[in-house]
């Protein structure tokens, strides 16, 4: 496969950045889009042909929430629930065209080229994303009695690895659905429920003072979130918020 | 700043302008119930419609339920514009590619459509509630005796059988109308928190249908007149 790149490059956070075109061939169609920019990077390098395109990557089989890119209109590529080191060359047409663009939101500034700073979800975590109780070691089997529903619902919460394609997917920029995630593993469960009200408020405070936006129920998030995350968990945010605030 | 509502979270000002919605989708079935006596419905349709516009004005629960009602309007647009400029605001720089996920463009563009409903607001406030309120008078060539608000039928008839610009933006506002109820309902239920895999296919259900029939309800009156005559 023969494929154009067109790459956002940026030398630092203040760094005003630009769009930049390479052209990379003989791409398999077995590649990795991780891969692929390996190769690409292999290139540049023994070419000289510019500096290496800085990229986020870590467990690279769709755990780590560490890659992101926005790749031709959408948060992790064209490919429904898969992230973007999942997401295969065989997606692409042979001589298309792609623009990688770094997530974009005010609350993860860029740091160089498609890299962003998602610390901000560290913070909301930091603001009420844990369990201060004593949960104790592991218990026996069956001694918390949890309906399998909400084992399973609160499970399907926690699987969000917090890459930020609900805020790159949103018109808005809104953390909610991360948030909501969150909120929700806890929620759902008898030993997150013990500081379930100040955990909501908290979070979602911080989430405000972070500076993203509101959640306006357009549901890109779900749709793009490579987890499969429902607007479920944001109603219960607002069900869990609203009990805070009037209990 | 601490206790002024701009201080307020994300989600309270959401869940303020959610209820406010849903008291404003209430309404607009009132209103179109009071409306449709415009219509020849029946032989005494005139007098039925000036027994509601009497009633509406003078009942001292309906005058209640009106200052609740400019309050909703008023917290509903306020909010409304407050979270959109923030939400502009968070994104920062703007994509080179425009987005592709698939979303309903009756969400995408709920501020436009409200934005259209506002200007047709002031239309409206100005052409029936600042008369009442005394503030303006009906068009001269309307010849509408004094006091004006009693002939608010007369006023109506009037605009929708001289004035086409007038009938134009009713219908075209309608539709926008329509369109932003039809994300606006159920969005205002899921900001609520209500989100069920039991009850929310019916709220999405009847939102769709309450957003197609109520603004054809309020249409088929200029479209009556302008057929008519």
């Amino acid at each position: 496969m023969k494929i154009k790149l067109q790459i956002w490059r940026q030398k630092s956070p203040k760094d005003k950045g630009q769009f930049k075109t390479y052209t990379l061939e003989d791409v398999s169609p077995e590649m990795s889009f991780l891969e692929m920019l390996d190769a690409l990077n292999e290139k540049l390098i023994t070419t000289g042909e510019d500096e290496p395109v800085a990229f986020e990557h870590d467990c690279r089989e769709g755990i780590c929430g560490c890659c992101s890119l926005y790749i031709n209109g959408r948060p992790h590529g064209p490919a429904e629930k898969t992230t973007t080191c999942e997401l295969h060359m065989r997606s692409f047409k042979d001589g298309s065209t792609i623009v990688i663009e770094p997530f974009r939101a005010k609350s993860f500034p860029v740091m160089r080229d498609l890299i962003v700073d998602r610390n901000a979800f560290d913070k909301i975590m930091q603001a009420g994303g844990f369990i201060n109780i004593d949960a104790g070691s592991a218990l026996d089997a069956n001694t918390h009695l949890i309906k399998k529903e909400y084992a399973d619902e609160a499970f399907n919460s926690a699987i969000c690895i917090g890459c930020g394609a609900c805020v790159a997917a949103c018109k808005n920029a809104s953390a909610m659905l991360f948030v909501s995630a969150k909120v929700s593993q806890y929620a759902l469960l008898e030993q997150g429920k013990v500081e379930g009200k100040e955990r909501v408020e908290s979070m979602v405070a911080k989430m405000d003072e972070l500076g993203f936006g509101n959640c306006t129920n357009t549901y890109a998030c779900e749709v793009e979130c490579p987890k499969g995350i429902s607007v479920e968990n944001i109603a219960r945010l607002n069900r869990e918020f609203i009990n805070a605030k009037l209990s | 700043m601490s206790n002024s509502f701009l201080s307020f979270s994300s989600v309270t000002k959401k869940i303020t302008m959610a209820i406010a919605g849903l008291f404003l989708i209430v309404f607009l079935m009132v209103h179109l119930g009071i409306n449709l006596f415009i219509l020849p419905i029946h032989d005494e349709h005139k007098e039925w419609f000036a027994a509601a516009a009497h009633f509406m004005g003078t009942n001292w629960v309906v005058k209640i339920f009106e200052i609740v009602l400019m309050a909703a309007i008023v917290i509903h647009i306020l909010m409304g514009i407050l979270l959109q400029i923030h939400n502009w605001m968070a994104r920062g720089t703007r994509y080179k590619v425009a987005p592709k996920s698939k979303t309903s463009f009756m969400s995408r563009y709920i501020i436009w459509t409200g934005a259209v409903i506002l200007l047709f607001l002031a239309v409206h406030f100005y052409n029936f509630y600042f008369i009442k309120l005394g503030i303006v008078e009906a068009p001269a060539a309307a010849n509408i005796p004094h006091p004006q608000e009693e002939y608010f039928y007369e006023i109506a008839v009037y605009l929708f059988t001289n004035e086409m610009i007038f009938n134009i933006l009713y219908l075209v506002s309608f539709v926008f109308l329509g369109i932003h109820l039809n994300h606006g309902f159920q969005s205002a239920f899921q900001t609520l928190g209500l989100n069920h895999k039991k009850y929310t296919p019916f709220i999405k259900g009847f939102g769709k249908v309450y957003s197609i029939v109520i603004p054809l309800g309020y249409m088929i009156i200029p479209l009556y007149f302008m057929i008519f005559g």
